[in-house]
């Protein structure tokens, strides 16, 4: 069975792109576009790992990583956080909450592949 | 002993001496005797004692006046000359003994002469040192306040309780333009000395920085300390304070006796400053997501060329759009903040036509070059580093006389817009765009004085452009520097600088300034007034007139403050009276458009805070504030001092008290009259005379003042 990834993202631009890459790598895709919709799509989808933006409307990906991590029975979902903003104070937040990776934008598809790959143990 | 009891005794001896040595003579004379001898000399003494009487007589009297001469000559001359000597020691400095008498008498009398010139000398030239040496602080002060004056900073110095000894005019204008609401009227009433600081900041945080102050200079450390503290109005204020210490004995513990604050307005560099990080935050963070879009959409169409061409138009889409998008906010960005996205170099704001004069004085002393002016704006004032902008000018100037040698150069500038055109001007030939190319890229040089910055660099600097045109009809040519238009916020302290006099911004006495809180067994030479009077529309506050100007001034420490006034145009909200505007002279259009009694009586209260009031004919003047009472419902309930009825204690057999006699009998001359603050600094100044007259008839304190007014005829006059 594939793994599953949700990517949470309010900008169609980087979600079209998203989506067809884990698409093409042989992920089950789904797609929020604000904090409280990826809360319901991580409850009825269960995803393995979840892109997360930060500047989102509704509930930031902060408030809804803090969230996730709250919950004791999903201590093994992978959460990478993605984002614009890039400074240090910032990437120090998301990894203190409880991402597992802090990505800034503009990053390198193959790069984030990789990452995402070995992160689910498949690279 | 007194002389007289002295002068009978020595009368009384003079007797004994003249008859003593016969009588006793005679006795043991007698005694010797047989009693027919004795019976001889009996008869022939009585027979011849008439004559011996008279000889005794004669001689004892002859005695007694030679006694006496003396006696008037040394004893009675010298207690004379003591008393004179007294004298000169004491209540004449300048009397001198007679020389009169015997020699003896008359050389004593001289030397004690002599020694009084001597000491009269010694007296004199203590005296034109100690007026020196006065002379000399007081022109520091003055020096010291002018200087203080001329600073571009805010500057405020304080004694330990807050008040204000001193303050500069930025000082002055800043918390003028600071002023919200009523106080705003008062023109800078906040400010003043001997007023508290406390009204303009924030007591805790003042009263917290001098804590500082005293823990650093405890520790040995370097005493200051800085705060940010907001205005009543929302501004942001950076505030320093250094301590003023006291200059005590050596080795004493110097002891912190006040304190000077500098003041700066932030407000406006602070939203610069974010208006900068705005810019760069959309910039940067606003960059990352779309070319993060961008990026990954281009990484598909890469790595998989083989896709649907449907998802293929989808992505390239994609970059479309972003990079539309991208394009827009840069521009909004350059557009939106383009005045603080420019060069950091901080430049002043200046005249233009300064910049000018400076560059021909320069062009003259160093090239020997004439130089002329043609059509210059003199109101422009351009954001400029002036020295690098003059050593540019200069060097152009030079480098024209080397190779064109030109006979004069001219300049001209002009606004167009938020642009200032600056031009020197020549007539020669042509020169080649890549001549002036070099020169804009060459370092600066006039004569042995170099810098490393070209041209370039200090267009650069002020944000600024240059270029070379040619005027062909005139044969001539021109380099038009293009700069920024400054728009002048303290334009205003150029036209306060001619205000006569110096400035009156600092009184070092406040340093031993206590509560000044009124109190009326103080002397009147104490306390601080406010010394105000109104022009009216009329003479009648009961049926209806109204008042249309409010002037006053501050007098603290005895001095009138001719720069803490208040002068204010009141709208009467009736119409003035034609036959009373030739007197005050305050005309329809003036009133029109200012505030109304409402809004200047609550400026006008602040404004006499903890001051006695003082006006000429007062019952007047407060009539028409009591009247407004009910409505304002503000009340004045100082002490009030009129200037006429003190001087009718002061001069209580003169007939008139009119202010224009009074000024005319105490000598005081003053500018114009009827208008309300010329009227109050006047009477002011009348005050001032009158507080000396008035102690010299035993009044001393404000109560006094105020129960020798009441006995007045002239307090009986009601409104």
């Amino acid at each position: 069975m594939s793994k599953k990834i949700l990517i949470v993202d309010d900008e169609p631009n980087i979600v079209i792109s998203l989506e067809f890459l884990m698409k093409k790598e042989g992920f089950a895709v789904a797609v929020a576009t604000d904090g409280e919709e990826a809360l319901a799509k991580v409850a009825s989808f269960e995803p393995d790992l979840v892109l997360l933006d930060v500047m989102m409307p509704k509930k930031s990906g902060f408030e809804v990583c803090e969230i996730l991590r709250a919950d004791p029975a999903r201590t093994g979902m992978q959460i990478v956080m993605l984002t614009a903003k890039g400074r240090e104070t910032e990437v120090a937040k998301g990894l203190a909450i409880g991402a597992d990776a802090y990505v800034t934008k503009p990053f390198s598809t193959k790069d984030l592949v990789a990452r995402v790959k070995s992160m689910l143990g498949l690279g | 002993m007194k002389a007289k009891h002295r002068f009978i005794i020595a009368v009384l001896v003079l007797g004994l001496l003249m008859t003593g040595p016969f009588v006793v003579t005679s006795l043991l004379v007698w005694l010797d005797m047989k009693d027919a001898e004795r019976q001889m000399l009996t008869e022939l003494l009585l027979s011849r004692l008439p004559v011996g009487t008279m000889m005794t007589l004669f001689g004892f009297v002859i005695g007694v006046l030679v006694l006496h001469k003396l006696f008037k000559q040394y004893v009675e001359g010298l207690l004379r000359m003591a008393e004179t000597l007294r004298l000169m020691l004491g209540a004449n400095r300048n009397f001198r003994v007679s020389i009169e008498g015997p020699p003896e008498v008359q050389q004593l009398a001289q030397a004690a002469n002599d020694l009084a010139q001597q000491r009269d000398a010694l007296m004199d030239d203590v005296d034109a040192q100690i007026a020196t040496a006065k002379a000399s602080v007081e022109e520091e002060k003055n020096r010291l306040a002018a200087l203080m004056s001329e600073l571009a900073q805010a500057v405020v110095v304080c004694n330990l309780d807050g008040r204000i000894l001193l303050y500069n005019n930025r000082a002055r204008l800043q918390f003028k333009a600071l002023a919200q609401g009523p106080t705003s009227v008062s023109g800078g009433a906040l400010i003043g000395l001997g007023r508290s600081i406390f009204s303009i900041l924030e007591k805790n945080q003042v009263e917290h920085a001098r804590e500082v102050i005293v823990q650093r200079l405890a520790a040995g450390k370097m005493a200051f300390s800085n705060f940010i503290t907001t205005t009543r109005g929302g501004q942001l204020l950076r505030v320093q304070m250094v301590p003023v210490m006291a200059s005590s004995g050596e080795g004493a513990e110097r002891k912190m006796s006040g304190y000077v604050l500098t003041v700066e307005n932030i407000t406006r560099s602070i939203e610069e400053e974010e208006k900068r990080d705005q810019a760069l935050h959309t910039l940067t963070q606003g960059s990352r997501s779309a070319i993060g879009n961008i990026r990954a959409a281009v990484a598909n169409l890469l790595d998989y060329p083989d896709m649907e061409p449907e998802l293929r138009e989808r992505f390239l889409h994609v970059i479309d759009d972003e990079v539309a998008k991208r394009s827009q906010s840069i521009e909004q960005t350059m557009s939106q903040f383009s005045d603080s996205l420019k060069t950091r170099w901080p430049l002043e704001d200046i005249l233009g036509v300064d910049i000018i004069a400076a560059a021909e004085r320069r062009i003259n002393d160093k090239l020997g070059l004439a130089t002329k002016t043609e059509e210059v704006d003199h109101g422009l004032w351009i954001k400029a580093d002036s020295f690098s902008l003059v050593f540019a000018l200069v060097c152009l100037a030079s480098k024209l006389q080397d190779h064109y040698e030109p006979r004069e150069l001219r300049f001209r500038l002009s606004a167009n817009g938020k642009l200032a055109y600056l031009d020197l001007i020549w007539a020669g030939p042509a020169m080649s765009s890549e001549t002036f190319y070099t020169w804009e890229m060459e370092s600066m040089q006039v004569g042995a004085e170099t810098t490393p910055l070209t041209l370039r660099d200090v267009i650069d600097r002020h944000g600024g452009e240059i270029w070379y045109e040619r005027e062909k009809a005139a044969h001539r040519a021109f380099f038009r520097f293009v700069l920024p238009v400054a728009i002048p916020e303290a334009e205003q302290v150029v036209e306060e600088r001619h205000v006569t006099g110096r400035p009156e911004y600092y009184d070092f006495d406040l340093f031993r300034f206590e509560d000044k809180s009124i109190d009326l067994d103080r002397k009147l030479s104490e306390l601080t007034y406010t010394v105000f009077d109104t022009e009216t529309t009329g003479l009648e506050p009961s049926k209806g007139d109204e008042i249309i100007q409010i002037g006053a001034a501050r007098i603290v420490n005895g001095r009138l403050l001719r720069q803490e006034t208040f002068d204010q145009i009141v709208d009467p909200e009736i119409p003035l009276k034609p036959e009373s505007i030739p007197i005050h002279g305050i005309t329809e259009d003036m009133v029109r458009g200012q505030p109304n009694i409402d809004v200047v009586l609550p400026a006008f209260h602040e404004f006499c805070e903890d001051t006695v009031l003082i006006a000429h004919n007062a019952a007047f003047d407060m009539r028409f504030l009591q009247l407004k009472e009910d409505r304002t419902g503000i009340r004045f309930t100082q002490p009030v001092l009129d200037t006429l009825l003190l001087s009718a204690v002061a001069h209580p057999n003169q007939e008139s008290h009119k202010l224009d006699v009074i000024l005319e009998r105490l000598g005081i001359t003053i500018g114009s009259r009827h208008n309300a603050l010329e009227d109050a600094l006047a009477t002011g100044e009348v005050f001032l005379k009158l507080v000396k007259l008035l102690e010299e008839k035993g009044i001393v304190t404000v109560r006094q003042a105020i129960e020798a007014s009441e006995k007045t005829y002239f307090a009986r006059v009601k409104y």
